[in-house]
Formats: structure tokens, sequence, C-alpha cells
């Protein structure tokens, strides 16, 4: 007679180590778990709010400098290493994760304009107000040892900005015109000069490595490349930009902050048109910086605030102040993703989390299973209203708030005037004229 | 541009080199005085002496030249400019040009010209329309070689998820020689056991990996074997599904599984056939033709009709066996079955398909659900058992009328109402003389024996019957009862159960389906508003505000304002489209319940036994209950109240027509005049008929096709930028991504984050590496979508779509590499 067992495979409930949370048999049909819709929907609104509740971006605060910070850089090699110049002159070396200044120099007369880190990480350049510009070495001088330069390069004009090439030994700098210098001479091996004789910031290509791009006082940007002998082209804007960074992670793709309260994403082969206008500032926006994986920039401005905008989005998905925060002139996306640098006006660094809401330090599996679960639960609902109410909600300081209902109310009531102008003159006289159009007043070849 | 003259280039080459221009400018500067050039030839010379003289001496002192002050003519390697000063002839050149044998002909030839040549040379270009072709030039060569990383550029924003720092160092096995590659012997221990190894000559970098197995390691990727592998389990497997499933289906014996079995095949080839219909009616009318054949066959032939030898015998063995009966039956079924008619489709469409919709709402519809032991008249749900000859005629249902404007009909209703309304009071008024009675007897404290009452049913169960009569006037007749032998009854019971059991999946998916239509057709329309209401300008995507969120009493708050504000936003669209109507002065006639309302369905008779064995008594207290609860329910006439309601709601969603006649304008007013046809005509504003209502066809349902607020709040209003419409959001909206629908891995996929980055890992830029990896990659990357592509379909054709599966789109993982 042949019998029949039920019998079970262990491998199907025993679990492989004590530390293994139990196996627990699921069953998927749909009919055992109704309301899915209803429940996720729930799901996502607690994770809105809990994003929002744990939402507390600002990390620490580095004081120290006795005077208005700036320019910042990144250690090229190091993440918790930041190079700090203030408008005294005086340059300072931060260890983040202890929150301390590591040396402090004093490196110019006049402002600091100016810093970058050499690629390999081993020494920096400044350029101040005194005309010079110097490499410093990263490690600090022995006991009793007086800060030297390693190399002091006297100038015929003020340097107002410096950027170093990605891979190899040169740098460039900027000042009444563009010059590239080769790190073993001590004049350079090409000067750009296109009809402007006052630049704000020139900066490398970092994966192009031969295509910079400048800021001209003009309103222009100009690029260029380092193996031809002239510039490449120009475009003209309606306000001056001040800085402009290029996306670390797209080639062609750099933008720039502009004097007119906006930002903009430019295409370097199709400078007549913005790609994107980044609107949300009410001050001049004064520095720009990619995050690491291009796909969002954060900006510095004078209104106070710091904001970050994803890159291909108009407004920025977050904005940072805290009260004791003035005009922030200086800002940076750490290499790591993680973390924002401002440098500002009342002599402080603030350390910001790039994500708001992010847990710091190692999180464990489950921890980062229900982080990412909820990720995309909001992700999945961020169009439902209550959701989307939660989740935009930020708290503005009550004057600029002001001012932004001010710029907008402007703004409308240009756009009703352009409207009753083309709807009372000849049709086709007064051309529809986009926002992106606008800003561009010629590009110069 | 055309550059003949030797003399442009250094026109040419201005902006090429600073220092080579400056040079030639000096050159010409210091050919125009001669005499300095004397001065200068003696320095040199006399430096030249001193030179000579100090080699004599041994050491060569090499003199630093020094930079006192800022000068436009700097030399890095600290190297005077010596020869800056001498002036070179073209002519000087060319004497050298004929005497070497290397120049070609033809340049030689090229030269000579050039010297005979007696016109002037062409004027070069102006220096800024040089500079202009030359910026043109280059920032064309610059654009294209940054076009270059356009795919790759494009391929990372499509892709599903990134991993940075792109580059990582690739997870498996190193090699040994790799890993020594980067060690060095650093403690004194080590450096003696080098120097031993080496002194020995061993082997140190030994390749542990022939080329061959190097070259086979690139050949396949674990990856590709593993897609490969799975791929072939996969089809294994399912094609040993299907063969168990086969070798089992044959293999049971249960003809119940056998009938259903045939009967869903049955099902299925109906659905093919509408299908033919409606795609190769040539096709469909042949099927008809084999059918009809079929029919013809059976209509001819004794085949089914037990009349045959066997037939006969299981008939006499049927009176004891019920097996035998059962099997003569099914006989006769397939017979009828054969014999059965085919309604051939009729011209008139629209007419079949309102039959179609009236035949798709089964009676059990209307029944509420079946309480055991109810004996409330009105819970008991017998209506649909009523036979009632007026309902046959689905087409004068009064559901036409509805639509419709008023009718005649509805005037004989009204009397009936009246009627109705005279019957029920005296329902009432009969009731309450009972309970006058009860509570007179309750007062006398007289109890009344059990067995006087059921001798005596002439009294009470006379009011009671009349009770019931009344409520049979009323439609409410609880049983037709036909008798059937108690044996008969266990199979027709259960061949009713499974009819009843296909009825209601039948009507499970025509639900479905119409209430898909229902909100497709809703979603659609909401989606063409929400296209016209679709903003210019690009949304902001925060909402500042001067309220600081830090607890969650804060965040209900804000909900609660969401609320407000998008209340205060749209008002309910329904409202807004149909001004508020007044209620037209309330008949003060009740209406009947017409049946013809309630059901749309044709009644059936059901064949329910009778229980025979019942104690009377008990029968007699159930009756008295009933008659107790009747009482109470007395005025209470649900199904007619909900009725009443349904109307109502249709009546304010119709719209109305507006009279905006004013007597005496334009003609002469008074007391008693009307003002003219004309007029009235002109200024009586009707509206265009109002869409029809979901429930128009639904008499169990009102459907409020109002904007409901409380709802609405939570409710997207516009469709969101990337979809293209509301069908696809709702999908996406639809498909759960949470553990509790999906399995673990399909879980994983679907939260997988966006973007991945390492803890404490620097991201560098893309570089030029990077570029070339990721073409080499697309390459072996289209090859293996491929794969994938070709794998899904099989597995479709195999299984059919799950849904899970379906929803799990392919991710394009940024390889490692």
């Amino acid at each position: 007679m042949k019998v029949k067992v039920l019998c079970r495979n262990p491998d199907d409930y025993v679990r492989e180590t004590t530390r293994d949370i139990q196996r627990v048999p699921r069953n998927y049909d749909p009919t055992l778990h109704p309301f899915e819709v209803t429940r996720e929907y729930t799901r996502a609104l607690n994770a809105t709010k809990l994003e929002r509740i744990f939402a507390k971006p600002f990390v620490a605060s580095l004081d120290g400098h006795r005077d208005g910070i700036n320019c910042l850089a990144k250690h090229s090699k190091s993440l918790s290493t930041v190079l700090s110049g203030a408008c005294d002159g005086e340059v300072k070396l931060w260890n983040l994760s202890k929150r301390e200044c590591l040396r402090t120099i004093q490196a110019h007369e006049g402002f600091v304009r100016g810093i970058c880190s050499r690629f390999c990480g081993t020494s920096f350049f400044t350029v101040g107000d005194d005309k010079t510009v110097k490499q410093w070495s990263m490690e600090p001088p022995g006991y009793g040892l007086k800060e030297e330069p390693l190399n002091t390069i006297l100038g015929k004009a003020v340097y107002t900005g410096i950027d170093h090439h990605q891979t190899e030994g040169t740098f460039a700098t900027c000042g009444q015109t563009v010059d590239i210098w080769d790190e073993q001479r001590t004049s350079p091996i090409r000067s750009f000069n296109w009809g402007v004789d006052s630049f704000s910031c020139v900066r490398y290509n970092p994966v192009e490595t031969e295509i910079l791009a400048s800021c001209a006082s003009d309103r222009s940007i100009i690029l260029y490349d380092m193996r031809e002998a002239t510039p490449l082209k120009k475009v003209i804007m309606q306000l001056r930009s001040n800085t402009l960074c290029w996306n670390p992670m797209e080639a062609y793709n750099f933008t720039c902050s502009n004097e007119d309260y906006n930002l903009y994403t430019y295409d370097m082969r199709r400078l007549d048109v913005p790609v994107t206008v980044h609107m949300d500032h009410v001050s001049a926006v004064l520095d720009v910086d990619y995050s690491p994986t291009g796909k969002e920039f954060v900006s510095a401005s004078f209104d106070k605030t710091i904001r970050i905008f994803p890159k291909h989005s108009g407004h920025s998905r977050e904005v940072y102040h805290t009260k004791r925060m003035q005009h922030v002139i200086c800002v940076k996306w750490s290499a790591d993703n993680k973390y924002i640098l401002s440098g500002s006006d009342e002599m402080n660094i603030r350390l910001w989390k790039a994500n708001a809401s992010e847990k710091l330090g190692v999180l464990t599996a489950r921890e980062k299973v229900s982080l990412n679960y909820n990720q995309r639960l909001r992700e999945k609902f961020q169009h439902h209203p209550q959701v989307q109410r939660i989740a935009r909600h930020r708290h503005l300081p009550r004057d600029i708030f002001k001012q932004k209902r001010e710029l907008r109310e402007m703004k409308e009531a240009r756009r009703r005037k352009e409207q009753n102008v083309r709807k009372h003159s000849k049709p086709g006289s007064v051309p529809l004229v986009t926002e992106k159009e606008k800003h561009v007043l010629a590009v110069v070849d | 541009m055309k550059r003949k003259g030797v003399k442009a280039a250094p026109a040419v080459m201005a902006g090429d080199d600073n220092e080579e221009e400056l040079s030639l400018d000096d050159e010409e500067i210091l050919s125009a005085s001669e005499e300095e050039e004397d001065a200068s030839d003696d320095e040199r010379r006399h430096t030249k002496l001193l030179e000579a003289i100090s080699s004599l001496g041994g050491r060569r002192r090499m003199k630093q030249k020094e930079r006192s002050e800022a000068s436009l003519q700097v030399s890095e390697f600290s190297v005077s400019a010596d020869g800056a000063g001498e002036k070179v002839d073209l002519s000087d050149l060319l004497g050298d040009m004929e005497k070497t044998p290397g120049a070609t002909k033809k340049t030689k030839k090229q030269l000579k010209n050039l010297q005979n040549r007696k016109e002037t040379l062409e004027l070069p270009l102006s220096k800024q329309q040089t500079e202009k072709i030359h910026r043109g030039v280059a920032f064309e060569k610059s654009s294209k070689e940054v076009s270059r990383w356009e795919s790759v550029i494009t391929q990372n924003q499509k892709a599903e998820q990134l991993v940075f720092p792109l580059r990582q160092e690739p997870t498996g096995h190193k090699r040994v020689d790799q890993v020594v590659a980067g060690w060095k012997a650093k403690t004194p221990l080590e450096q003696e056991i080098f120097s031993l190894l080496h002194s020995n000559n061993q082997p140190v970098l030994d390749p542990v990996l022939t080329e061959v197995e190097e070259a086979s390691i690139k050949a396949m990727s674990l990856e590709e074997a593993k897609m490969r592998r799975a791929e072939l389990q996969k089809a294994r497997a399912l094609q040993s599904y299907y063969e168990s499933k086969a070798r089992r289906e044959r293999k049971i014996k249960s003809k119940k599984y056998h009938k259903v079995q045939k009967k869903s095949k049955r099902k299925e080839f109906l659905k093919q056939f509408d299908e033919l219909m409606k795609t190769d009616p040539d096709g469909a009318l042949e099927e008809l033709k084999k059918m009809e054949l079929s029919r013809m066959e059976e209509r001819m032939s004794l085949k089914h009709q037990n009349s045959g030898k066997w037939a006969k015998s299981k008939a006499i063995m049927a009176k004891y066996d019920d097996s035998a009966r059962k099997a003569m039956q099914e006989q006769l079924e397939k017979n009828k079955e054969l014999t059965m008619k085919l309604v051939l489709p009729s011209s008139d469409e629209e007419e079949e398909e309102k039959n179609d919709e009236d035949d798709a709402l089964p009676d059990f519809v209307n029944d509420p659900e079946p309480i055991a032991g109810s004996v409330n008249p009105w819970m008991r749900g017998k209506l649909t058992k009523e036979p009632e000859p007026s309902t046959a005629g689905t087409e004068t249902s009064p559901l036409a009328t509805k639509d419709g404007q008023s009718d005649p009909r509805v005037e004989e209703e009204e009397e009936e109402e009246e009627e109705m309304e005279t019957e029920e009071e005296k329902l009432l008024r009969e009731f309450e003389s009972k309970r006058k009675l009860r509570q007179d007897e309750d007062d006398d404290l007289v109890p009344v024996p059990r067995e006087e009452k059921q001798n005596s049913p002439v009294e009470a169960g006379g009011q009671v019957s009349k009770g019931e009569e009344k409520v049979t006037d009323e439609g409410v007749t609880p049983f037709t009862v036909i008798v059937i032998s108690e044996e008969e009854e266990e199979e027709e019971q259960e061949e009713e159960e499974e009819e009843e059991e296909e009825v209601v999946s039948e009507f499970n998916s025509l639900f479905n389906r119409l209430m898909n239509r229902d909100g497709t057709k809703g979603a659609e329309q909401s989606g063409t508003k929400e296209a016209e209401s679709v903003a210019e300008e690009e949304e902001e995507l925060l909402e500042e505000g001067l309220v600081r969120v830090q607890t969650m009493d804060d965040i209900e708050a804000l909900e609660q304002d969401a609320v407000n504000v998008t209340g205060n936003k749209r008002p309910p669209a329904a409202s807004a489209a149909k001004p508020p109507t007044s209620e037209p002065p309330n008949k003060k006639k009740k209406k009947e319940i017409d049946l013809s309302e309630v059901l749309t369905k044709d009644t059936k008779v059901v064949k329910v036994a009778l229980a025979p064995t019942m104690l009377e008594e008990e029968e007699e207290v159930h009756t008295e209950q009933t008659a107790i609860i009747k009482e109470a329910f007395a005025g209470d006439d649900v199904i007619s109240d909900f009725l009443k309601e349904k109307r109502k709601q249709e009546e304010a969603g119709r719209e109305k027509v507006v009279d905006l006649t004013l007597p005496g304008w334009g003609e002469w007013g008074g007391v008693g005049l009307k003002p003219s046809r004309y007029k009235r005509r002109k200024f009586r504003l009707k509206a265009p008929p109002a869409p029809p209502r979901k429930d128009q066809k639904r008499p169990d349902v009102i459907i409020s096709e109002k904007r409901n607020v409380s709802v609405a709040a939570h409710q997207v209003s516009v469709l969101p930028f990337p979809f293209q419409n509301s069908s696809q959001f709702e999908s996406c909206i639809r498909s759960p991504v949470g553990q509790t629908w999906n399995t673990q891995i399909a879980f994983k996929k679907l939260t997988a984050p966006r973007v991945v980055t390492q803890l404490g890992a620097i991201i560098d830029p893309m570089s030029r590496e990077d570029l070339l990896q990721e073409n080499h990659d697309k390459t072996q990357r289209t090859e293996r979508t491929g794969n994938i592509a070709l794998s899904e379909k099989r597995g479709n054709k195999g299984k059919g779509e799950g849904r899970k599966t379906s929803l799990l789109k392919k991710k394009k993982k940024k390889s490692q590499q």
C-alpha cells in the first residue's frame, strides 16, 4: 500500500542562522490584501509627514574667520578637508569631521579672491587683491617654521578668480584677462582677451578638461579652449553673471548665477537660448555649485538663502536659511553628494545636509529598505494634493516672503501689460518672447 | 579666405603666439637702425671673448640672469633673446633651398614663380575678421568634440538607477599578480623573504589564469551566463508543468469536473464565436451553419431521446438508482441543448443591446442580503419571485420613460398610488386596533391558551391572512410553490446552485466591465477638463510661507489648511454647471412600487420543495411575529423611499427650462393677459439635455455624480506631467509597490533608489575613460536587452500576462564595470 505523507521542505521555514529574521511564508493573493491604493496612500502621507518632521538640514557652523568669507574650495582627495578664504586675506583649512580649524595662513593683503586645490591634493592656489598668485602646500610647515608659499607669481593686475585643471599641471586665472598658466612657469602660457577687461570667474570644464568658461563684467559669458589661440564664443545677457559652474556629468552643460535673481543653464553648443531658467531667489545670485552626481545644483544668494535646484527644474526643491546667516557669498557641494557648505558675510562657514531629512551615518539593511520604500511612495503619490502640500511647505523669513510676493506681483503686472499691448496693436507687431529668450541679448561669434 | 603671400603669415599668426609676434615686431624696428646693430655686434664679440677666457680656467661659471623688473619680454628659461636683432632675408633661405638636393622640383618651381611675380599681394584680412573666422572654426571643433558625450548623457538621464562613483573596482576575484602588483615589501622580514625568492628565481608573478581561460571569462560574463541559465530553467519548468497538468487532467474521473470543464470550454467557444462575428463574419456564418447542421441531425435522430435500449434499461433502474436517473436526465438535457434553436442576430441592434443590458442584471441584484431567519418582511427579499405579467415586455418598461419627459402612464401610476394609500391606511388602522386589543388583553391579564388560538384560527389567522393578502397586493408575495418529488429536489438544487454561480460570475464580470467603462469615461472627461486648466507657467516646487512646521500637529494643521484651500479653489463642478433648481411642488400622493421599475428581468419560477413536516404551532408563532414586524414597519416602505430619493436626484440633475418672459414688454399688459406665444417661445431657454446618468439602467443604486468635497481634497485634479492620459496615471497609482503585494525581488526592484552613492566615497567627474567604456557597454547592452525581450515574449506566450511581471520594468542598471 502506498502511503502519502505530507511533508515540508525545511528550506522553506528554517533560518540559516539565528541572526536572520524569521521566515514568514507570504500569500500574495490580491484578494487577501485589499485596499492597496488607500493603504499605500496613507503610508505615503505618513512618510511625507515624517520626512518634513525629520528635515533638519543644518549640521554645523565653523567659525574662526575674522572677516566675511569670500571663497571656498574642496580638497580634491579628502572629503573632510575644506579650504576657505576671507576678505581680510586669511586662508583657513578646516577639518569637517572634527569641525575645527587645522591651519590659518595670512595669504594675501586684502581679499582672498579665489582659491582652488590641485588635482592631486598636495597643494592649493590662492589669488588675492595684492596681484599675486600663491601656491601653498597642503601639509602644515614643521614646528617653528613660518607659513611660506611654495611659489609666488607677481602679476600686473588684480586676479579675481582661479581654477585648476582636472588632470594636468595648469591652471587658469582671471582678472583683466583670462590667463592659462603652467605651474612651472612664471608667465602665463596663454592669455585670452576679447574686448573686456574685467572678469569675475573662470572655470574649467571637469569633463572636457580643455574647455573653459568665464563671466565678464560686460554681462557676457565667454567660452575658451585651452588649445586654441582665440576664445570660442560669447553670449551677452541682460545682466551680469557672477559665477558659473559646469555640470560634472554632462560635458556641455553649465549653469551661471546672474544678478537678475535667476540662474541659467546653458548648453555650450547653443548659447542663444538657455536650456532652463531657474527662478526663486529674490536677490542677486552670487555663487553656484553642482552636486557631484550632476543631478542638482546649489546656489547662494544675496537674499541670505541657499537654494537647491534640480538641474531640469525651473524652481528650487529646497531652501535653507537661518536667522544669523547673512548674504551668502560662496557655496560648495561636497564630493560625496551628502553635504553643502556655505560661506557667508558674517564670518561663518555652515555645513548643511544636501538632503534635509536624510539620516546620517550607517544604516541597517532594514532601515535602508524602509527608507527606499518611503521614498518610492512619496514619489508615487507626489501629485496628490495632501502629500504635495505637506512636502512642499517651507518656512521663509518674513522679509523674503514679502519680497517674493512683490516680485510675483511685478511680474504679473508686466505680463498683463504686455498682453494688453499685444491686444491693442497690429497683430504680429508685438512678437511673443518666451521667458528663456528674454534674458539673452546677443551671441557673439 | 585666400592666403597667397608669405607676408600674410605674420598677420595671421598674430593671435597664435604673443612672443613670436613681438619678436617679429622687434625685427622690423631693429632693421631700421643699423648703427645699433653694429654696436650690439661688438658687444657680442666681447662677451664671446670673455667666455672663451673663462673656459680656459677649467670651470665654467654660469651666469644667472636675473629679472630686475617686469618687462614684456620674459623668457622662461632665463635665456636672453640673443638673435633677436638679426634679420633674415627670404633670399638667404632660398639660396640654400636651391642647393639642397631634398627639395622637390615642384616647390622650387613655385618659389621661382613667386620671385618672378611683379603683382602686389592682396591685403590681408583685418585682425577682427580673421579672429572671428578663427573663433568660428575653433567653436565648431570644440562643440563637435563635446557632442561625443551626448549618447552617454542621454543614457544616464534615462537610466533607472545610477551608481556613483562611476568607476568602481570590478567585483569578483582578482588574480594574484594583480594583487601583488600594488604590494611592496615593507618590513625587514618581508624584504628578506622577497630577496630569497628572487635569488631562487621563484616566479612571483605567476599567471594564475591561462590565456584561454581569460578569453573564456571575457567571452561570457557571469551575468550573461546566469541569464541564459535562468531562461533555460524557465523553459524547462514550464514544459514539465504543462505536461504534468495535462496528465493530471486526463486522469481525473470526476464527472462534475468534466462537466464544469466542458461548460467553460463552451463558454470560451461562445466568446470566440462572438469575436469571430466581429472580425470575420463569413467564418462565423460557417460556424453557425455547422451548429445548425448538428441541430438538424439531432432532431432527425433519436440519439438522446431516451428511447434506446440503454435508456429503457435505465428507466427501469431509475426507480431505485439515483445515478441512473441522473444519466437519463443528462441525456435529455443534451437533446434539449442540441435542438435548441439558435438566435440569429437581429437587425435592430440597439434593441438587442438594451435587452442584453437588462438581462445582464440578474435577479439577485435586487435581492437584499439573505438573512436566514429574518422575519422582517422587507428584508426577506422575495420580490423577485413575484410572477408579474406586465414585466414580460421590457421594451415598455418605465426605464425608457425615465430619461424622456412625462408620460401618460405616470398619471395612472399616481391614481394607483392614491388607491394604494387608502389601502395602506386601512392596514395601519387595522394594526392599530389589533394593538389596542392586545393591550387590553395584557391589561386584563387574561392569558389566552395557545391551543385555543390554534383551534380557532378564524380570528387571529384570518387577520393575518388578510394582512398577507394585502401584502401580496403590494407585490411582496413570499413564494410560488411547485411541488416536486423529494428525490429530484436535490439534483435540481445542485444544478441551480451551479447556475447561480455561473450567473454570479457572469454578473461580476459584467459589473466590472460596466464599472470600468464608467470609470474610464469619467476619467476622460476629467482629463479634458484638466487639459484646459493646465497652467501656462511651470509650477513652483515649493510653497513657501511664514509658517514653520516643526511637529506633527503643525503638519495636521497644514492638511486642514489644504482642504480649505482646495475647497475654496474649486467649488464642486456639478453645482457650478447646474444652477440650483427649485424642487417642483411635491405631489402629496405616494408612489407605489412599480415592479417593472425594480425588476428588469423576467421573473423566474422558483421551484422550492415544501417542507411538509412542520409543527403548526411554530408556524403560528412565526406568523404572529411576522405580523408584529409588519405592523412595526407598516408605514416604512424602504424600497419606495429609495426610488423616490432616486427620482428626486434625477429630477435635480435634469436641466430646467428658464423662463425669461416679461409681460408687458413690447405688447399690451394688464390683468389676465398672457404674453404672446412668440415671446414665450423666444424667451424660454431650454438647456441642452444632460448626459445620461450612470445609474440610469441600474434601478438598485444611486450613483451620485456630484463632486464630493471631502474626497476631492485627496484627489488629483490635474493630470501630472509625464502622463499622457488619466488611465496611465490611474494604472500607475493602482499598482502597489509595497511588500504586502509584491514578492521580495519585485519589491526591491520597484523601490530601488534613482541615485546610489557610496558612503564616504568621492565622486569624480566623468572622464574620457568613462566615455570609452560607455560606448563599449552600450554595444553589449543592446545585445543583452534583445535577449531579455525575447525571453519575455516567450514567457507571455506560455502563461499569459501576470500583473506583477508586467509591472516590473526592465532595469537598465548601469553596469558596474
